[in-house]
């Protein structure tokens, strides 16, 4: 059941006359009324489950040594070492890119965080983490939704993410853009275009009369965008997997000013188990490289923009029987952007010592992700109200300090 | 909300005005038209109707066409279905078959890499298997696949890149049967459970093993019994490769030959081995009980306990199933407040599965699915209550199961009528079903299903695909179906062919209707 096709979205585009208007004009509509330019969410992803502890590295650990005798990521110094950020943690070497953005103080690291509903199951910790209500199924929506506000004439693809289906976190009341790539947001056949669009207006099935809407809507839009053939700026090479993909077609959109607000954009394939010593760092490199060429191709245009990360869960302290590790608890969170207070490493740090682990195996979360989330709500995107974004949810007293003031 | 309950009108002065038409509850106890019926029928239990399949159900009763639908192997195969699946012989091998005459890339280069380092014991082959691995390592991969006949194209797979090869024909032995079989609801039940048991083509091996999964892991026993099908997923090596059973062994079993090795004075090697419980967890939480199911994380271990020593053999030559008891935790285990006694050896696996296969969780579990699919996104719990007692009384026999739901109150309701989304496969097969399209290569047709959102087999998580409108419902996904509406009825659509008098008066429209998209 979906509750996002709901009509209180009578466009006012439609007024100045939105479909005969040309590109420019359209894009002046957003720009328009507007004393500085929109702030932006991208959030992205890593479903699976990434292992946080091979991704941010508590080199000063002996227990994460003794735990991981042949998975661990050596002390930095060491060959293929951590690359040491503060002297007690360090990332995985396949990172590189990111520490550069971490020196440049627009990288934020939270260790320890992550979703405090004791579920090791994907489907599940995904579920509550994209609802933001951890241990309630019943939320109908996702928390990019309620993020945004039921306004008439906002941007038809202000909130969008990559990829054919719409990801739960954007479900819900307000519309969303789901995209695979700009160039081929398109019907194919202009005259089917112009006749299917009137009858998914015209039909009684609320659901789809509402995605035809946004359809339509977005396809006017895109119209220009999409014959340009698109080159990052300042020598960005993003990495042609798909989170690559994902965010370049993310960085388009941003930069054509047409009113992206929210981005959304998945990463899949973290559910280590087997010979991660072989498969982590490759994703890794694309994870880091994939960030890293988004901010380099944006360049001024962060001081406007986060990114953050997340993982349903994180992965055991103690490697498996295979090389691999399974099904933990807490996780490292990046938070990236102009408006991040970076280059430092957030969060109280629980311990590795078979005392200090949660349920005797995993590492304990000393920060919930919706603290992280709802500064950047507050702080980044500038909504004062926490409580409609996390329902339920009494946010720590003492701020992270994650968002510059 | 769902479309039935809800209508939304403009009366005169544009007021937008919300009327109910009823509750819920009424909506189960409207019975359709016989019209309806037939076509409720055939785009449930069926992939959509063909020109003439409503005449053809209506004539026979609807009662009759779905008491034959229920004994499937009964039912005489279509000559159209027939000839189609003849070349695809990777499809009838067994795995060893495969592997010898299609050997996956593993095999070949763990050949070159053995001759490189003049190693004799490579798996035993004979000089036939071994003079296919010698050419295909020095095989070029072939240029203008696109543009040849599908004859031309599965020589040249087979020659360079067989690997490609048995992917194409699993896909198109999954399409031709959906589109042209008449034993349509078991290819509907085929799809529906081995998204339940979901394996992913993509991860190592699992592509040379899905075959023989599809075929007889699933497909024997969709109208069987449930247990039977647990036990089949469990022991077959797609599985096992997918959720990394086949490496999962007792650790104190490993330190012990460890110790026995290092004192005869062998190398260890330091290759790591112990417990691995991601099948364990899945197989509670996705197979059977349900993540609601009462499991805990203990239940988890001592279920992955139960489970070592449960492999395969042949990996790369001649893939078996293969219990070694050596590396199996002989200890006892709790499960579900069960206990397992010390030693039971193979046993201890196959307990497990008549405990959980038997659970009242399961029960519910498997009902509420199965009726998510066949009747409603938010199924009536009254109609789901009566699908687990069946289950339960019937020891997990599938057809009771539903034979319970068909015959419901519920299932041929207004509450039920057109109001499922089609998946994207479903949406792609029906409308080839709709216009009687003559296809004679199925790679377009399975490139517009990853299009439209659901590359077949290639979902990677052990959850399979979604089945609720919300799964399937977005901008993306409906600007997808329209261009396949398009290219579908302008014969766009390489080695599909519409005759124009199929097709109903403007076609595009038909198919990227909103109606179309439900079924």
């Amino acid at each position: 059941m979906s509750t996002r096709r709901i009509f209180l979205r009578d466009s006012a585009l439609a007024m100045v006359g939105f479909g005969a208007a040309p590109a420019w004009m359209q894009r002046a509509v957003y720009a328009a009324g507007e004393s500085r330019r929109k702030k932006i969410l991208v959030t992205i992803f890593q479903r699976g489950a990434a292992d946080g502890l091979n991704t941010v590295v508590p080199f000063r650990e002996k227990a994460y040594y003794a735990l991981r005798p042949l998975i661990a990521v050596p002390q930095p110094g060491q060959s293929e070492g951590a690359l040491d950020l503060n002297g007690e943690f360090g990332l995985h070497p396949a990172l590189e890119p990111l520490k550069n953005l971490y020196q440049e103080k627009l990288l934020a690291i939270v260790t320890a965080a992550g979703s405090p509903d004791p579920t090791r199951s994907h489907f599940d910790a995904q579920d509550y983490m994209e609802s933001g209500t951890p241990g309630r199924k019943a939320t109908r929506d996702g928390w990019l939704n309620r993020l945004l506000p039921r306004d008439a004439s906002v941007s038809p693809v202000r909130a969008i993410s990559i990829g054919p289906g719409l990801p739960r976190s954007l479900r819900g009341a307000s519309s969303a853009v789901a995209l695979n790539t700009v160039q081929n947001f398109r019907v194919r056949d202009e005259a089917a275009g112009m006749a299917l669009q009137s009858m998914y207006a015209a039909t009684q099935d609320t659901e789809l009369s509402g995605a035809g809407k946004e359809t339509f809507e977005a396809l006017r839009l895109l119209e220009s965008l999409r014959a340009q053939n698109y080159t990052p700026a300042n020598g960005a090479a993003y990495p042609a997997a798909r989170l690559g993909a994902s965010l370049k077609q993310i960085a388009q959109l941003i930069k054509s000013d047409v009113g992206v607000e929210v981005a959304f954009a998945d990463m899949g394939g973290w559910d280590h188990h087997t010979n991660e010593l072989a498969r982590l760092p490759n994703m890794l490199r694309e994870f880091g490289s994939s960030l890293a060429a988004f901010a380099q191709d944006l360049g001024d245009r962060m001081a406007d923009v986060v990114v953050v990360t997340m993982s349903e869960f994180g992965r055991t302290v103690r490697e498996n029987g295979s090389g691999g590790t399974d099904h933990g608890h807490a996780n490292s969170m990046f938070v990236i952007g102009g408006p991040v207070a970076g280059g430092q490493i957030y969060g109280k740090w629980p311990g590795l010592n078979q005392e200090q682990l949660y349920e005797g195996r995993d590492l304990a979360i000393t920060t919930d992700f919706r603290n992280v989330l709802g500064e950047v709500v507050t702080g980044h995107m500038g909504l004062p109200n926490v409580g409609k974004i996390f329902p339920e949810f009494q946010a720590a007293q003492a701020r992270i300090g994650l968002i510059k003031a | 909300m769902r479309r039935n309950q809800l209508h939304l009108f403009f009366a005169a002065g544009a007021v937008l005005a919300l009327v109910h038409l009823g509750d819920a509850a009424t909506a189960w106890d409207k019975k359709l038209k016989s019209d309806e019926k037939v076509q409720h029928a055939l785009n449930r239990l069926a992939f959509g109707p063909r020109p003439g399949d409503m005449d053809r159900v209506k004539k026979m009763g609807v009662d009759r066409w779905i008491a034959q639908q229920l004994e499937p192997s009964k039912i005489a195969e279509s000559a159209e279905l027939t000839a189609r699946l003849a070349p695809l012989d990777s499809v009838r091998m067994s795995m060893g078959e495969m592997t010898a005459k299609y050997p996956p890339r593993q095999l070949i280069r763990a050949f070159t890499n053995a001759k490189a380092k003049g190693r004799r014991n490579a798996p035993a082959m004979t000089e036939e298997m071994k003079a296919n691995l010698e050419r295909l390592a020095s095989a070029e991969r072939p240029r203008g696949l696109r543009d040849m006949a599908p004859e031309t194209r599965r020589e040249a797979l087979a020659k360079s890149a067989p690997q490609l090869l048995v992917t194409s024909e699993l896909i198109e032995n999954k399409l031709y049967r959906a589109v042209y079989s008449e034993r349509q609801l078991e290819e509907v039940l085929v799809d529906f459970w081995f998204n339940h048991f979901n394996v992913y083509l993509n991860k190592g091996l699992v592509r040379h093993l899905t075959t023989s999964y599809e075929r007889d892991a699933i497909r024997p026993f969709v109208l069987g019994k449930f247990k039977d099908m647990v036990r089949a997923t469990a022991e077959h090596p797609a599985m096992l490769v997918y959720l990394d059973n086949w490496q999962s062994v007792d650790p104190a079993a490993v330190e012990n030959m460890k110790r026995r090795a290092k004192r005869a004075g062998f190398d260890v090697p330091k290759r790591a081995r112990g417990l691995n419980e991601n099948y364990g967890r899945e197989l509670l939480e996705l197979h059977t009980l349900g993540v609601d199911g009462g499991y805990t994380q203990k239940d988890v271990v001592e279920v992955a306990r139960c489970f070592t020593g449960w492999t395969i053999s042949g990996v790369l030559n001649d893939p078996r199933f293969q219990f070694v008891d050596r590396v199996h935790d002989k200890g006892e285990k709790v499960v579900l407040g069960r206990t397992i006694a010390a030693g039971g050896g193979q046993n201890d696996a196959l307990e497990v599965i008549g405990i959980i296969a038997a659970h009242p969780a399961t029960a519910r579990f498997i009902s509420r699915k199965l009726a998510q699919r066949f009747v409603a996104d938010e199924p009536p719990q009254q109609l789901v209550d009566r699908m687990a007692a069946t289950f339960t009384k019937t020891g997990g026999d599938l057809r009771e199961v539903m034979k319970t739901m068909i015959h419901s109150r519920e299932f041929f309701s207004e509450g039920a009528y057109r109001a499922k989304m089609k998946s994207p496969f479903e949406m792609v097969v029906s409308a080839v079903r709709a216009v009687n399209a003559d296809v004679r290569s199925a790679i377009t047709l399975s490139q517009s299903i990853d299009e439209l959102g659901q590359p077949l087999y290639r979902k990677e998580e052990p959850t399979g695909y979604g089945n609720t409108s919300a799964d399937w419902v977005s901008t993306a996904g409906l600007l997808a179906r329209m261009n396949f509406a398009v290219a579908l009825t302008q014969n766009k659509l390489r080695g599909v062919t519409v005759e124009p008098t199929s097709l109903p008066k403007d076609p595009a429209l038909a198919f990227g209707s909103p109606e179309f998209q439900r079924r």
